[in-house]
């Protein structure tokens, strides 16, 4: 009876603030089946495993009963998160040709200066406030203001593709129970609309490129093969959506998480060489994808002496996976200086995360600032009101009244 | 005796990355005595994958290979020192410059050295090179700056594989010898041999396979070589990537089981003496040990590969300031890797230890693929080409001895996963030696000698 209604508690939003005491109670029965027939795991080697395993797949046309998540619908192809190799492969690597080795390998990094850059604008933005929301007033502008230099999408249009950007969001949530179809619908069209809006911007670059990944998705490169229009408008989609999504949850849950253990927060003041560690362990402690729940094997799967049957939802529970104590000792503290620290916060296997090196370093320059800045702030609620999403789960304010 | 074992005297031989990853190890676990590192190059330990890869491109230096320090392990280094003997008796090392060093217990880490070209007159011809240590790559990598007009590659293993890549890679014009059927054959079978031979000739490698070379020419300098089906050709450098030989000789007196194949030990490191009666103050690490292991019928490996000689050490630190119910054994399913021709090779398990190999992911013809091996019905080993990820999931399979062939139902298997024979040669057939060797159950000397009296 518990295992049926873990997912459905695990999702409610009652439990946002705290879901890892679900957790651990998903944790003692290993892989958990729900009563809709999906299954969850939520012990850190079966996860790992299962993202390892290559007869898991990640695109959900491979699901058994028809997929409800309205994907497809506005007549796109899945982006390459939502496809296997090999498919998954080019697409990944034709997008990666721009961002990352072994053809621009130092591309992140030498974002270093801008970044911190546009940090201290909105650090100075802060001064005199009395009450600073974390996320409105930082968390959120920074990645979007990365995201949108790095791909080449002008930041005016943000309010347009933030509307887009939460209806697919709302989207992709699993709320069993309830009947998904207007946000569903809501979704495709917020995706269609915003796939043309990028496809336009690609268009106008082809003729005028700019140094910009679209215009290096336009122009297209070197041999190996190059987008078409369709793969463009996927492909950019997924990076501006990922491209902030989730970083914003991640120096949220940070400043959060560094409020809550004021001996670390200091510590970290003074010692900002820490900070790359600490960002780690915010990975494992906080993670802003908390859930991947899109997987499907492709044949019956056997672990921990279950059988997960073929084409079913198989969803991976990452943010437990951190909390296991069989991988990790004692799981539920915070520790910024931890060693052998392999978490699950950006996946792993062949889709762990494509923008990772992005949000280390985002994250990285943006708490070490934020937190010489601040003095010692003080926490207007604890806990803040979260985001609506159990998957990149996240506060939705985070109001701090500097000290 | 609890304090003795993390006091005392250890003495390692070989300062290179098992030398030094044991000695970071032992501090790390504890032990509190004197640390001996002796090693005959006078460099401070380095990598060596970087040799015939980065270096021989160019882009970094020959001595900027060093390998990065864990810690400060507070030994004294005894560098460009040769060890000439082991007194087990007397438990005393003994070096070229006539010292002694005395020892509670030991690490034998002595590594392999190239295999030179049998002939040494031929041998010592201006342009004949092999590629082991730093300074070999340092000399080999200015030689191909000087833009010589053909390369001749003599081997195609791993080593002489990577060398043909360096030498392609910068536009020069290369011929591999190989006395196999293709290249990497001999470690990773005939599928995978048949595409390495199909991706060299695409990348204008002039391989020959199937001859070998007779004799290297020139007077003082090399010009030319000669093959075994009567051809010729031209060349002003010539690689001689014939594999390796074991570093035993100075263990010759020492009544431990050491030989061609190695110093063979235990699971738990600890060397065995020529009657096979395991030792308890001698240990081995690296490419010297030669070991059993259990998921291959416990027959002795000896392997040839970074990640074992990394493993290897830290287990055999451990055991050397353990007592005995808290000893490791090395249990690591091997795993080795290369780079060449634009490709990722990744291997996981033991490949020759095989008789049938299946693609099971991708295919050949887009050279990004898994293969796995298996022998009598389970899975062994598994190699990726351009697709590491899921690796990790044949290594379980091999641990597990999962059933061969593995069930179908990847996500990219492309090609139909019908098993063909692994095609692994006998050794014999090949110029250099594969990357893991089986050695058998026994040790190499299977005589009774009476010892000498001191
Ligand atoms: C060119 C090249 C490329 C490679 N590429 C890869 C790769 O891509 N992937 C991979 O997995 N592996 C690779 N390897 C193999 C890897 O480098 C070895 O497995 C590893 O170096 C083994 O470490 P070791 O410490 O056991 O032995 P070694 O590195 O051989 O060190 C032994 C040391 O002992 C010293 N020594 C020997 N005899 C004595 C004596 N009597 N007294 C004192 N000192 C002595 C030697 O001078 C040497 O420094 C490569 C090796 C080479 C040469």
């Amino acid at each position: 009876m518990a295992a049926d209604t873990l997912f459905q508690r695990i999702t409610d939003y009652a439990h946002r603030a705290d879901p890892y005491p679900l957790y651990a109670e998903l944790r003692e029965s290993r892989v958990a089946r729900q009563e809709d027939g999906s299954y969850l795991v939520g012990t850190y080697h079966e996860i790992a495993a299962l993202l390892h395993d290559p007869r898991v797949s990640s695109d959900r046309r491979n699901r058994t009963a028809p997929d409800e998540t309205g994907i497809g619908e506005e007549g796109l192809p899945p982006a390459f998160i939502g496809l296997d190799d090999p498919e998954h492969h080019r697409l990944r690597s034709l997008a990666m040709w721009s961002f990352g080795p072994p053809h621009t390998p130092g591309r992140i990094d030498a974002m270093h200066g801008e970044i911190t850059r546009i940090v201290k604008d909105l650090i100075g933005g802060l001064a005199g406030k009395e009450r600073i929301d974390i996320v409105d007033d930082f968390a959120y502008p920074l990645p979007v203001t990365v995201i949108c230099r790095l791909l080449g999408v002008p930041i005016e249009d943000e309010p347009q593709f933030r509307q887009w950007s939460d209806a697919i969001v709302a989207g992709i949530d699993p709320s069993p129970g309830e009947d998904p179809a207007e946000r569903q619908r809501a979704a495709a069209e917020a995706r269609k609309t915003m796939a043309l809006y990028l496809g336009e911007l690609a268009g106008k670059r082809r003729d005028h490129p700019s140094g910009d990944m679209l215009s290096a998705f336009a122009t297209g490169h070197g041999t190996d093969g190059q987008f078409t229009q369709l793969e463009i408008m996927t492909t950019s989609v997924l990076l501006l959506i990922a491209g902030h999504e989730t970083t914003v949850n991640l120096i949220t849950n940070g400043i959060l998480t560094l409020l809550r253990h004021p001996d670390q927060l200091a510590r970290l003041r003074s010692d900002p060489t820490l900070m790359p560690l600490a960002v780690e362990e915010l990975l494992r402690y906080e993670p802003p994808v908390q859930m991947l729940p899109q997987r499907t094997p492709l044949a019956d799967i056997e672990i921990s002496g279950l059988t997960i049957p073929k084409g079913v939802p198989l969803i991976l529970m990452l943010a437990s996976g951190n909390r296991d104590p069989e991988r990790f000792r004692d799981p539920d503290r915070f520790d910024p200086a931890r060693e052998d620290n392999q978490h699950l916060g950006f996946g792993s296997g062949i889709h762990s995360c494509f923008g990772a090196p992005l949000a280390r370093l985002e994250a990285q320059i943006a708490l070490n600032e934020l937190i010489q800045h601040l003095g010692s702030p003080r926490l207007v609620e604890d806990p803040p009101p979260y985001r609506r999403s159990p998957v990149l789960r996240g506060p939705r304010h985070l109001l701090v009244e500097p000290g | 005796m609890r304090g003795e074992v993390r006091d005392g005297r250890i003495v390692i031989v070989g300062a290179s990355l098992a030398g030094l990853r044991a000695a970071e190890t032992l501090r790390e676990k504890g032990f509190t005595g004197s640390l001996t590192l002796v090693g005959e190059e006078p460099q401070p330990p380095y990598d060596r994958p970087p040799l015939s890869k980065q270096v021989l491109l160019g882009r970094v230096p020959a001595d900027r290979t060093g390998l990065p320090r864990r810690r400060d392990v507070e030994a004294q280094w005894r560098l460009g020192v040769r060890a000439t003997g082991l007194d087990p008796i007397g438990k005393r090392v003994l070096l070229a410059d006539g010292e002694e060093v005395p020892f509670d217990r030991l690490l034998i880490a002595t590594g392999t050295r190239a295999r030179p070209w049998p002939n040494p007159a031929e041998a010592a011809l201006d342009g004949v090179f092999t590629l082991r240590t730093s300074d070999e790559a340092r000399r080999l990598a200015e030689r191909l700056d000087a833009g010589p007009r053909r390369v001749l590659v003599i081997g195609a293993g791993f080593t002489g594989s990577e060398i043909a890549s360096a030498c392609r890679e910068r536009g020069l014009a290369v011929t591999v010898a190989e006395r196999g059927p293709a290249p990497l054959v001999g470690a990773l079978g005939g599928t995978l041999g048949a595409l390495a031979a199909k991706l060299q000739r695409a990348h204008g490698v002039d391989l020959r396979c199937g001859v070998t070379v007779t004799a290297l020419e020139g007077d003082g300098r090399l010009t030319g070589a000669q093959f075994s089906d009567g051809t010729h050709i031209d060349a002003d450098v010539a690689v001689v990537a014939l594999g390796a030989i074991r570093n035993t000789e100075w263990l010759a007196e020492s009544g431990l089981a050491a030989g061609p194949r190695g110093v063979t030990c235990d699971a738990g490191c600890r060397a065995f003496d020529m009657y096979g009666i395991v030792t308890d103050d001698v240990f081995a690490a690296g490419d010297i040990a030669r070991f059993p292991h259990p998921l291959f019928e416990y027959q002795l490996l000896s392997l040839e590969h970074w990640g074992n000689a990394v493993a290897q050490a830290e287990v055999a630190a451990h055991n050397m300031v353990n007592p005995g119910p808290r000893r490791l054994p090395h249990l690591t399913v091997p795993a080795f890797w290369s780079s060449q021709f634009g490709l990722n090779i990744k291997s996981v398990g033991v490949p020759t230890f095989s008789d049938q190999v299946v693609i099971a992911q991708g295919s050949l013809k887009d050279a990004r693929l898994v293969a796995v091996y298996g022998y009598r019905g389970r899975v062994t080993a598994a190699v990726s080409v351009n697709q590491a990820r899921s690796l990790a999931y044949y290594q379980r399979l091999i641990e597990t001895a999962a059933p061969f062939p593995p069930a179908p139902g990847a996500a990219d298997q492309i090609e139909s996963p019908v098993p063909v024979p692994s095609d692994v040669p006998d050794p014999k057939l090949l110029s250099h030696g594969p990357t893991v060797a089986l050695t058998g159950h026994m040790p190499d000397r299977r005589l009774t000698v009476v010892q000498p009296a001191r």
